[in-house]
């Protein structure tokens, strides 16, 4: 079993060694040190959303968030306003910021559960909502963060971020979560089979409304983040995290049919994704060549690890 | 006798004559050859993507890729096709080719189509943003007369969504092809119990999604006159809301061909109507999401009590 769970994230990280090693080689072992701290930085956004995503897609077949790029948009325009520039208020501009992530996690859920539409739908729609306050609440105005934020989410230890650190640690947290409590276990039974985790008197609705909310609130997280990592909140920042949040979580082994999470398989995926990228770059590939391989980098991986029988 | 599943499936059209009746109060104007005309013409591309997309969505899988590869088509359209026709049409036949493919491929390997066909959606932009770096190119003169010919008395568009919605109804829901490839979505063990080959099966409706991408990439350039490899980006979205809105189903190759039509048409016609209302920009995009939410509420309740008869 545990030889099992372990073939499919593997796979991802030696993907990423290879890609970096290739690199390191052409660039004659230049830079090989920063390139690893770039990818850890950039690839940190990624795996925030990349546990929220994984959440909500384990809790069962047709489930996934689409509402995280105009979530994490939200937080940052919250967070960045409320803030304004002013050190005090920080507390104040974070918990605003979970607080609307929040909202937008129960409204998903209220649509999915209340009104019966389907999750994708009902993510997607909504976030074309929470998109449209985003932009009528920020009009546009760049505010940069107060100081700390900013040097928090920039900040460098040994040449490892420290936001890198603490979504490590988070990581570890949500990875002991699915093993080890009532929600984590109740999260897998429901992704199996929902019927039969209703009949073994789990609380199904709890469960789903938990993960909902989880994934909002770390699209939140990784909004405040990246407005201060990225010197202000943008209405277009949350864009290529759609994709990006579903991919590191497929690549990483987690189960699309549901019941099987991932929690390392999210780095190594979100790790090789990001320093593929950069060989490319390396290389010179122009922008068409580098979305064609990055591309067939994602089939091919899918393919080489195997897709997965489906559960009944 | 109307019972509610009757309104159920009639739940679409009621949608769309809402949203034209709304429109036209708020646009009394509208209600002409030529605005209709104005307000449906790029329905037609956002129709024929939706039914590709019901394709797929028939055989239990997602497409997210059809916005991308519609993209690409109009490139290749606007530089290929018009510049040496037959290599233009060598190539989407190649493009068709790798539908099927990719059908074989996420059937004998049972890979999660969400993943293939985001892969894919990187590679159909990239080949498109090496083939138009920037947005150019030239459509072919007698794609855009056929896209701007005027029909005496009913629009083109009208007219074109009621062949595309009637022709794919017609041979998805009473056709023998038709039963076994929504079957391939109900239940593919008794499929292939009863002697079917699942891979064929699928070949087939990938590559006819790919089909129907193709003639979506096709009108909307003869719409735009020039290619650009992001001018669909949206339609990912909008064909998978079209398919659910006009009565389909994610799983059990439950879909509708004139419902998906209607749902393409409806999601268009909403765009013109937050226009014509004058809504603040902002909240245009937020207001499309609320027509969506209200729409797919109504037939939740339908259906409940459906349920409970």
């Amino acid at each position: 079993m545990k030889a099992l769970l372990d073939k499919s994230w593997t796979w991802s990280f030696a993907a990423a060694l290879l890609v970096w090693l290739i690199t390191i080689t052409y660039t004659g072992g230049q830079g090989a040190g920063e390139i690893l701290t770039a990818a850890l930085s950039f690839a940190t956004f990624t795996i925030i959303v990349g546990l929220g995503q994984m959440l909500v897609i384990t809790s069962g077949p047709g489930n996934v968030d689409l509402s995280i790029p105009a979530t994490m948009t939200l937080a940052g325009v919250v967070a960045m306003k409320v803030m304004d520039t002013d050190t005090s208020r920080m507390v104040v501009g974070i918990a605003a910021a979970l607080g609307a992530a929040f909202i937008v996690g129960m409204f998903n859920y209220a649509l999915i559960r209340i009104l019966r539409i389907p999750p994708i739908i009902a993510t997607l729609s909504s976030s074309f909502l929470v998109l449209s306050c985003a932009i009528s609440y920020g009009r546009g105005i760049r505010i940069k963060p107060p100081p700390p934020l900013a040097d928090f989410a920039t900040a460098r230890l040994w040449g490892i971020p420290i936001s890198a650190v603490l979504v490590l640690a988070l990581s570890i947290a949500i990875f002991f979560i699915l093993r080890r409590t009532l929600y984590g276990r109740s999260l897998l039974a429901v992704g199996q089979n929902m019927r039969a985790a209703w009949l073994a008197g789990i609380r199904v609705d709890q469960t789903r409304f938990t993960t909902y909310v989880f994934s909002a609130l770390l699209s939140g997280v990784c909004g405040i983040l990246l407005s201060g990592f990225s010197g202000g909140a943008a209405l277009n920042m949350g864009e290529e995290f759609l994709l990006a949040s579903i991919t590191v979580v497929v690549i990483g082994g987690t189960s699309v049919a549901g019941g099987r999470a991932n929690v390392p398989g999210i780095w190594g995926a979100a790790l090789f994704m990001y320093l593929l990228v950069t060989m490319l770059n390396t290389f010179g590939a122009s922008a068409g060549l580098r979305l064609i391989l990055t591309g067939l980098m994602i089939i091919t991986v899918i393919t080489l690890a195997g897709g997965e029988k489906q559960q009944r | 006798m109307l019972t509610r599943r009757h309104v159920r499936q009639a739940l679409p059209f009621i949608s769309l004559a809402v949203v034209l009746l709304a429109t036209f109060y708020v646009q009394p104007r509208a209600m002409s050859y030529f605005g209709l005309n104005l307000m449906l013409q790029y329905a037609v591309p956002i129709a024929l993507a939706t039914i590709a997309q019901m394709f797929i969505i028939t055989a239990n899988d997602l497409d997210l890729s059809i916005g991308p590869f519609v993209g690409l088509v109009s490139c290749i359209g606007a530089t290929f096709l018009t510049q040496s026709p037959l290599l233009g049409v060598f190539l989407l036949a190649l493009l068709l080719v790798a539908y099927g493919l990719i059908g074989a491929l996420v059937h004998l390997r049972s890979l999660p189509s969400i993943v293939v066909t985001l892969g894919l959606s990187f590679v159909w932009l990239g080949i498109a943003v090496l083939i138009l770096p920037s947005p150019g190119g030239k459509a072919p003169v007698w794609l855009k007369a056929l896209m701007g010919f005027s029909m005496p008395v009913v629009p083109l568009p009208i007219i074109a969504a009621l062949v595309i919605g009637v022709v794919v109804h017609v041979t998805l829901m009473t056709s023998s092809y038709g039963v076994i490839a929504r079957g391939a979505g109900g239940n593919d063990k008794a499929l292939v119990r009863a002697g079917w080959s699942m891979l064929r099966t699928k070949v087939m409706l990938y590559m006819t999604a790919g089909f129907f991408g193709i003639l979506s990439g096709l009108a909307l350039l003869g719409l735009t006159t020039s290619g650009d490899a992001h001018v669909a980006d949206r339609y990912t979205l909008y064909s998978i809301a079209g398919v659910i809105l006009g009565g389909g189903e994610f799983i059990g190759g439950r879909v509708s061909p004139l419902g998906a039509v209607v749902g393409a048409i409806t999601l268009a016609l909403a765009g013109s109507f937050l226009i014509f209302l004058r809504i603040s920009p902002d909240w245009q995009i937020g207001a499309q999401g609320a027509i969506l939410i209200i729409v797919l509420a109504l037939r939740a309740l339908v259906s409940y009590g459906e349920a409970r008869q």
